[in-house]
């Protein structure tokens, strides 16, 4: 066993860090305030190779794997939620699928320009009647001639109000559903047919796009088609393992940056004569904290270690999703108490990672779903077919 | 024992949910998104009597007893919990501090103007050093005849902002003392409004007082008697607060069973599995301990008992189960909880604010520990231990 980081890959966090430090945390603030998307942000991530972390290099990409991709959500998640969100949406889940289960062909004419942020990505799998229960999408696809015409939409598709490239799961087979009858589109948003509805108006992570789509006769060549006819479902599941292991890595940033908070304010902030770090309650508070930070550390880098070197890992993944989103959840309550007043308001950063941090329990799968492939992972082991 | 509401108290009960149904909840985003509560519903409000809730009839207040009260504050966090804080900060913290403490001529001049919204009332106690730790106020009260100066920075006054009337905390030459300061005195001005995450039509403001003379008369209680008056404005405010909290998860808990029952996935409303039957059944759990804990508490007040222990006990609780209830039924509605064309945001929101404001929680666990511990005999203050 060996727990240390290559050279390589702390090299990539140093580079990382100071990117981060310096072009991202001092506009985490106005992102939130003022409703904005980083696209300089994307565009910069993409030049110096970021976009393209995890993918083969000769796609345009940087070949660091998935420790590398997890290194960069980390750092993100530690100075701004918002950027580490339309990240993952756009290398995680969006571009993710394309490198799965895409073409040479696709893989050249899409995966390189995402890699490199010329292009933005995103992932349509959610529908309004189709967010838990994901294979009940109703989007249609009809084959005509070389081409496939979808009518239907999507909702709650984090980049989705700008992206240029969008992997699309629509149902070509409505007699077999998520066993055959469902397949993945590579679409280019400036397409006929392809609308952005509306943009959200959500709690938190508000530097980013949640957008509601319509697709009306929107018509996609036969050769945009992702995997096999008939197989998209599987492609997106495992695109979502990708997303769920790296969103618990975007957690461990903003939890250990949370941490680094707490410790600052309680060695300063003094009250009934003291420094809160000697009271108890403080103290036990730091303690827990940077115990679920450390488990979650490990979790991380052992799920990113097991893909690197093409283990299962579908209900690992699942753990960290959970596991991360509740520890950076538990680490900002805890934060927001120990810092009182200041917690509370939106003149200090806490506001914000309390409303962006709650989304993680929700989005690429619900705690609940995350806990439902849990269970029917070790209950397979054991015979028994667990059903949603 | 009898844990039934008189007929009286299910009439006022009533009245309000009306009232908070009709009258406030309509109007609640809007009132969330502009971050101001309309001053027409305060006019509203003190129509109803709701202003002069618990004062006596005497000075034209509605002589509710406390238990209507905290039902009062309850039904209007259900529609909107920044209304409820409002009123529980004239009423708990500044009409209830005069009429516990106020000379005859303060209350005649005073307790009318409150319960008819001439003026509202503001809580001025909190400095930038000096959060729950009361003993190290800055705040300075310098006596020069009949006139009484006072010089310091308070922040996080709450309705500092739409106040006609300020109870400010400062040091006197004997101990800490309580002042009526009305809002146009000289030297007096309201300034930053902390932007909060929730309760964001509530107002919190930083109140200058720079060389703000008043006359003597409008110290509230004896010499060093702030103390006394800050602690017991604290306790009252406990309980309003836990009845907010209250109104929050029992609104959150309808919220998310209705959704449960109409939303479908895997062919079925939500309502059906078992992982949302036990967050709402959980969070039902939480809300009826939680209901019997405030009423309960706000009857010792009628009962002329001390409550400062039990009001401790009801906030802690209060602000504990106001954010597990509205965590869990956030997560009832999945995404649709995360938007904020939905109410759930702004409660979770909002019931995150109570574990801090009215005091942190870990100041009334502390008092609650202090008070368990003195019964064995083992005496235990905040400093150095």
């Amino acid at each position: 066993m060996d727990f240390i980081f290559s050279p390589e890959h702390q090299a990539l966090r140093r580079m990382i860090r100071e990117f981060a430090e310096t072009e991202i945390a001092p506009i985490a603030a106005e992102l939130d305030r003022e409703h904005k998307v980083p696209f300089d942000i994307m565009r910069k991530l993409g030049e110096i190779g970021l976009l393209g972390v995890c993918f083969p290099q000769e796609y345009g990409g940087m070949g660091a794997g998935e420790t590398g991709y997890c290194i960069l959500m980390e750092e993100l998640g530690r100075v701004c939620a918002n950027t580490a969100v339309n990240v993952g949406a756009h290398i995680g889940i969006g571009a993710m699928c394309i490198h799965l289960d895409g073409t040479p062909e696709q893989k050249r004419k899409y995966l390189t320009p995402l890699a490199r942020g010329e292009k933005i990505a995103a992932f349509g799998l959610t529908e309004s009647n189709a967010g838990s229960d994901a294979a009940n999408v109703r989007t249609r696809a009809v084959r005509e001639g070389d081409s496939w015409i979808l009518d239907g939409g999507k909702v709650f598709i984090t980049n989705g109000g700008y992206a240029d490239i969008i992997t699309v799961l629509a149902v070509t087979d409505p007699a077999l559903g998520a066993r055959g009858g469902i397949t993945a589109f590579i679409v280019e948003t400036d397409w006929p047919g392809f609308k952005v509805a509306r943009e959200e108006d959500k709690m938190g992570i508000r530097g980013s796009s949640t957008a509601e789509l319509v697709f009306e006769e929107l018509r996609v060549p036969h050769e945009n088609v992702l995997g096999k006819v008939g197989e998209g479902f599987v492609t997106f599941m495992k695109s979502l393992d990708m997303g769920r292991l790296t969103l618990g890595a975007a957690c461990l940033g903003g939890a250990q940056k949370v941490l680094e908070q707490c410790v600052y304010w309680a060695k300063t902030r003094w009250q009934f004569g003291e420094a809160l770090a000697h009271k108890q309650t403080v103290q036990w508070m730091i303690a827990n904290m940077a115990t679920e930070i450390e488990a979650l550390r490990s979790l991380v880098y052992r799920v990113a270690w097991m893909v690197d070197t093409g283990q299962p890992f579908t209900q690992l993944a699942a753990m960290c999703k959970l596991y991360g989103s509740e520890v950076l959840s538990r680490a900002v309550d805890a934060a927001i108490q120990i810092h009182g007043g200041l917690g509370i308001t939106r003149d200090f950063p806490l506001e914000q990672a309390f409303r962006d941090a709650r989304i993680n329990e929700i989005f690429e799968g619900t705690n609940e779903v995350q806990r439902i492939v849990i269970a029917s992972n070790i209950f397979r082991e054991f015979g028994v077919r667990i059903r949603p | 024992m009898d844990f039934a509401l008189s007929e009286e108290q299910r009439m006022f009960r009533d009245m309000f949910r009306n009232f908070a149904a009709k009258e406030v909840a309509p109007r609640a985003e809007e009132i969330d998104h502009a971050e101001t509560l309309p001053g027409e519903m305060l006019r509203k409000a003190a129509d109803q009597g709701f202003l002069g809730a618990t004062i006596p009839e005497d000075y034209y207040g509605a002589a509710l007893d406390n238990v209507s009260y905290a039902i009062l504050l309850e039904n209007l966090a259900t529609a909107c919990a920044s209304m409820a804080v409002i009123v529980a900060t004239h009423v708990s913290q500044v009409a209830m501090s005069i009429l516990d403490f106020g000379t005859d001529a303060q209350k005649e001049e005073w307790l009318p103007a409150l319960a008819g919204s001439e003026a509202i009332g503001a809580f001025a106690l909190s400095e930038p050093d000096a959060g729950s730790d009361m003993l190290s106020l800055e705040t300075r009260a310098r006596y020069e005849g009949d006139e009484v100066v006072l010089d310091g920075v308070k922040t996080w006054v709450t309705n500092g902002e739409l106040a006609g009337l300020f109870l400010v905390f400062a040091r006197g030459p004997q101990g800490v003392e309580a002042y009526l300061v009305p809002r146009d005195t000289p030297g007096l001005t309201v300034g930053y409004r902390e932007p909060t995450l929730g309760l964001r039509s509530a107002c919190f403001n930083t109140v200058y007082l720079e060389g703000c003379r008043i006359p003597q008369s409008y110290r509230l209680g004896g010499p060093g008697a702030g103390a006394a008056i800050a602690g017991r404005a604290v306790d009252r405010m406990a309980i309003a607060l836990a009845a907010v909290g209250l109104g929050l998860v029992e609104s959150s808990v309808d919220v998310a069973a209705q959704y449960s029952t109409e939303r479908i996935q895997f062919g079925v409303p939500i309502g059906k599995k078992q992982a949302i039957q036990n967050h709402i059944a959980n969070a039902y759990v939480e809300t009826e301990a939680l209901r019997y804990l405030v009423y309960r508490t706000a009857w010792l007040i009628d009962q002329g008992e001390d409550f400062s222990v039990d009001a401790s006990v009801v906030k802690a609780f209060g602000a504990r189960i106001a954010r597990s209830v509205t965590n869990w039924m956030l997560q009832v509605l999945g995404g649709y909880g995360f938007m904020e064309d939905y109410p759930m945001a702004r409660k979770y929101r909002d019931a995150r604010v109570l574990g801090i404001i009215g005091g942190p929680t870990e100041v009334h666990t502390f008092r609650v520990a202090r008070h368990i511990l003195a019964q064995k005999n083992l005496e235990i203050v905040p400093r150095h231990q």
